[in-house]
C-alpha cells in the first residue's frame, strides 16, 4: 500500500500521454528500429502503394474517380451506415456488457461465448446466415434483402463484439463501492449510473465504437450476399472497389481505397482525441 | 437512541453472518463494532446503511423504522475501507457530490465544501484527482464527502484498515478530535482492539455472528463477560487452568500459600516491559514485569521463581472453560 500513502507532488504528476515523448534508453533502439521496419513492410508500404496508384492520373484523375456518382453513393452509404451502426453498438454493446458482468442468469456463459462468434465466423458465412434468415426465402418471413437496412443489419452482426469486449473488462474492474457510496449519498440508481458508472466507461465505449466504425466502413463479405450490390443503392464502398477491379478500373478502385483509408484514419484520430478529452475532463 | 438494531439475522448461503443481534447505539456517541475478521461486524454496519438487507429483524434510525428504506433515503454517511473515491472527479467534486444531486445552490455548495476541506485539512488538494492523494488524504476526503450531506449517523467500515501503521495512529486520534467537534453519531468497524479502546466511547464486541458484550472500553477490559472477550481485548495467559492477564502476575523469590512454582525459560526485554516465559508443570505461561522487578529478581533462564496472581484483579464474570 506504500504507493498509496506517498503524496504525489504536483511536479511529478503523470503528464498527459500526448506530451510524454520519452527518449528511448539505448538498449531499446534496436527493437524500435525492428518494429518500424516490420510496420513499414506490413502496413505503410502497401498503403503507400495504394495511395500512389490512385494518383497515377494526377489529382484531377483522382477527383474524377472519387466523384463518380456510383462511387460517391457507395461512399456515402458506407459512412452513414457505419456511423449508425457504431452509435447502436455504443448503446447496445454497453448494455450487453452490463448484463454479462452484473447480472446472473441461466445461459449467461453461452451468451458470453456467442459474442465472439461474429468475429470468428468468415464474414461470407455471416452473409449466408443473414440471407437465409432475412433473404427472399426468409424462414421467418421477414425480408430485408437488397435494401439499405440489410447493410445496417449485416454490419451490426459483424461489429457486435467490439464495444462489448472493450467495456466488459473495465466494468469488471470497476469498484462497486463507488456505486454504494453514491447511493448512500442519496443518488438514485439512474444518477449513480450517469454520474459515477458511465464516466468511467466512456473511454472503453469510445475505443470499442471506434473499432466498430473502422470495421464497418471496410466490411465486404457479410454485405456482398444480402445487399445484392445494386450500384447507387445498396453497394457499399468495399464492394464497389471490388467491382471496379472486376471491370478493370484499377485507378478507380485505388482512388476509393485511398478515400476509405482517409476516412478510417480521421475516424480513429477523432475518437482518440475525444477519448483523451473525456478522460481528462472526467 | 440514534440506532436500534433488533433481532437482526443475515445469512450468505450456508454462512451465518449475523445471528439474532440486537444493539442500541446512543445519539452523539462514538461506537466501535469490534471483532475478528469474518465475525459479522461489517455486515451489521452495511445493514444499518441499507447496503445489505437483513433476513430477519429491524433497524431503526433516529426513531423511524428504516428496515425497508433504500440507502438513498436513510440519511447515513458511509466511509469504506478502500475509500470508494469517485476516481474521475476532483476532490472538490467528490465532496460536493451529495449536495449537487440534492440540487443545492452553487454558492452554498462551494461554501460547504470549502468548510469541509478545511475541517479535514485537505484544502490544498481540492483540484486534484483522488489518485493524486495519499491513502490518508483519500480517506479524509471520503469522510468529508460523507459529512457533506449532514447525515443522521456516520458509519465507517474499517476506515483505517488500508493505511500504514503511522498514518493509522494519526488518523485515529484525529477522528476522535473530529468527533468531539462535530458530534455526529458515529459507528466504526474495526478488528483492532487497540483502535477500539483508544477511540470509542462504547465497544460492541461481535464474533461469529453474535454480540458478545457491549460496554465502555474499561468495562470490557475489566469485566469481560467471558473468556473470549477477555482474550480478544488484551494479552492473556493461563495459570492453573484460568485465564489471567500477564501484567497481573506477580513474580516472587520465595514460596507462599498463594504461589505456584515456575521455571524461567526465557527473558525478553521489550523497552520498558520485560516479558518472562515460564514453565509450570509442563505448561507454558508468560508474565509481564517491569525492568526493575526483573533486575531485583535477577531473572535468567533456569531459575526457579514463584508466581502469584495479583489480588486487585477481577475475575471474568463466568470463569468457564479455557482455551
Amino acid at each position: 500500500m506504500t504507493q498509496l500513502d506517498a503524496p504525489v507532488p504536483i511536479a511529478h504528476r503523470p503528464a498527459p500521454a500526448s506530451r510524454s515523448v520519452r527518449r528511448s534508453p539505448s538498449g531499446f533502439g534496436l527493437s524500435v528500429g525492428f518494429v518500424t521496419i516490420y510496420l513499414s513492410l506490413i502496413v505503410l508500404i502497401p498503403l503507400g502503394a495504394v495511395v500512389s496508384r490512385s494518383n497515377n492520373h494526377g489529382l484531377s484523375g483522382f477527383w474524377h474517380q472519387v466523384t463518380a456518382p456510383d462511387a460517391l453513393s457507395a461512399l456515402r452509404l458506407t459512412v452513414v451506415a457505419a456511423a449508425l451502426v457504431s452509435a447502436i453498438n455504443a448503446v447496445m454493446g454497453t448494455l450487453i456488457a452490463w448484463i454479462l458482468v452484473r447480472d446472473r442468469f441461466p445461459g449467461q456463459r453461452v451468451i458470453d461465448a456467442l459474442i465472439d462468434l461474429p468475429f470468428a465466423l468468415p464474414t461470407i458465412v455471416a452473409g449466408l446466415v443473414l440471407l437465409a434468415l432475412y433473404g427472399p426465402n426468409s424462414a421467418i418471413h421477414v425480408s430485408f434483402a437488397y435494401t439499405r437496412p440489410a447493410v445496417v443489419i449485416a454490419l451490426l452482426f459483424v461489429t457486435l463484439p467490439f464495444v462489448v469486449r472493450s467495456v466488459q473488462p473495465v466494468l469488471m474492474e470497476l469498484d462497486q463501492e463507488m456505486e454504494e457510496a453514491a447511493k448512500s449519498l442519496g443518488a438514485s440508481p439512474f444518477t449513480t449510473f450517469r454520474r459515477v458508472v458511465l464516466p468511467n466507461l466512456v473511454p472503453a465505449i469510445l475505443a470499442g465504437t471506434a473499432l466498430s466504425f473502422a470495421r464497418a466502413i471496410s466490411e465486404f463479405g457479410s454485405t456482398v450476399l444480402i445487399t445484392g450490390n445494386i450500384p447507387n443503392k445498396t453497394e457499399v464502398a468495399a464492394v464497389h472497389i471490388y467491382s471496379q477491379i472486376q471491370s478493370d478500373n484499377v485507378a478507380g478502385a485505388a482512388a476509393l481505397s485511398t478515400v476509405l483509408l482517409l476516412v478510417a484514419l480521421v475516424a480513429l484520430v477523432a475518437f482518440n482525441l475525444i477519448q483523451r478529452w473525456a478522460t481528462r475532463r472526467g | 437512541m440514534a440506532i436500534s438494531v433488533r433481532g437482526v439475522s443475515k445469512r450468505f448461503g450456508e454462512f451465518v453472518a449475523l445471528d439474532d443481534v440486537s444493539l442500541e447505539i446512543p445519539s452523539g456517541a462514538l461506537t466501535a463494532l469490534l471483532g475478528p475478521s469474518g465475525g459479522g461486524k461489517s455486515t451489521l454496519l452495511r445493514i444499518i446503511a441499507g447496503l445489505e438487507k437483513p433476513d430477519a429483524g429491524t433497524v431503526e434510525i433516529a426513531g423511524t423504522d428504516a428496515t425497508s428504506l433504500p440507502p438513498q433515503r436513510r440519511n447515513v454517511g458511509f466511509v469504506f475501507q478502500h475509500y470508494a473515491a469517485f476516481k474521475h472527479m476532483t476532490v472538490f467534486k467528490n465532496i460536493a457530490f451529495g449536495l449537487e444531486i440534492r440540487k443545492r445552490p452553487k454558492d452554498e455548495v462551494r461554501k460547504k465544501v470549502n468548510e469541509l476541506l478545511e475541517l479535514v485539512h485537505i484544502e490544498k488538494f481540492s483540484d486534484r484527482l483522488p489518485a493524486e492523494l495519499s491513502g490518508g488524504q483519500r480517506q479524509r476526503m471520503a469522510l468529508a464527502r460523507a459529512l457533506a450531506v449532514e447525515p443522521e449517523v456516520l458509519l465507517l467500515d474499517e476506515p483505517f484498515g488500508a493505511l500504514d501503521a503511522q498514518v493509522r495512529k494519526e488518523l485515529r486520534a484525529w477522528l476522535r478530535r473530529l468527533h468531539d467537534e462535530v458530534h455526529v453519531t458515529t459507528v466504526f468497524v474495526t478488528h483492532d482492539q487497540e483502535e477500539a479502546m483508544e477511540v470509542a466511547d462504547t465497544i460492541a464486541l461481535i464474533s461469529a455472528g453474535r454480540l458478545e458484550q457491549v460496554g465502555t472500553p474499561d468495562e470490557l477490559y475489566d469485566h469481560p463477560a467471558n473468556d473470549f472477550v477477555m482474550s480478544f481485548l488484551g494479552p492473556v495467559t493461563t495459570l492453573s487452568g484460568d485465564l489471567v492477564r500477564p501484567h497481573d502476575l506477580e513474580l516472587r523469590p520465595t514460596a507462599g500459600t498463594d504461589t505456584t512454582e515456575a521455571t524461567v525459560v526465557r527473558v525478553m526485554r521489550l523497552g520498558f516491559e520485560v516479558r518472562v516465559e515460564l514453565l509450570v508443570d509442563g505448561h507454558d505461561l508468560w508474565a509481564q514485569v517491569t525492568r526493575e522487578t526483573a533486575r531485583d529478581l535477577d531473572l535468567e533462564p533456569g531459575r526457579i521463581i514463584h508466581v502469584a496472581r495479583a489480588t486487585r484483579r477481577q475475575q471474568p464474570d463466568h470463569a468457564g472453560t479455557t482455551g
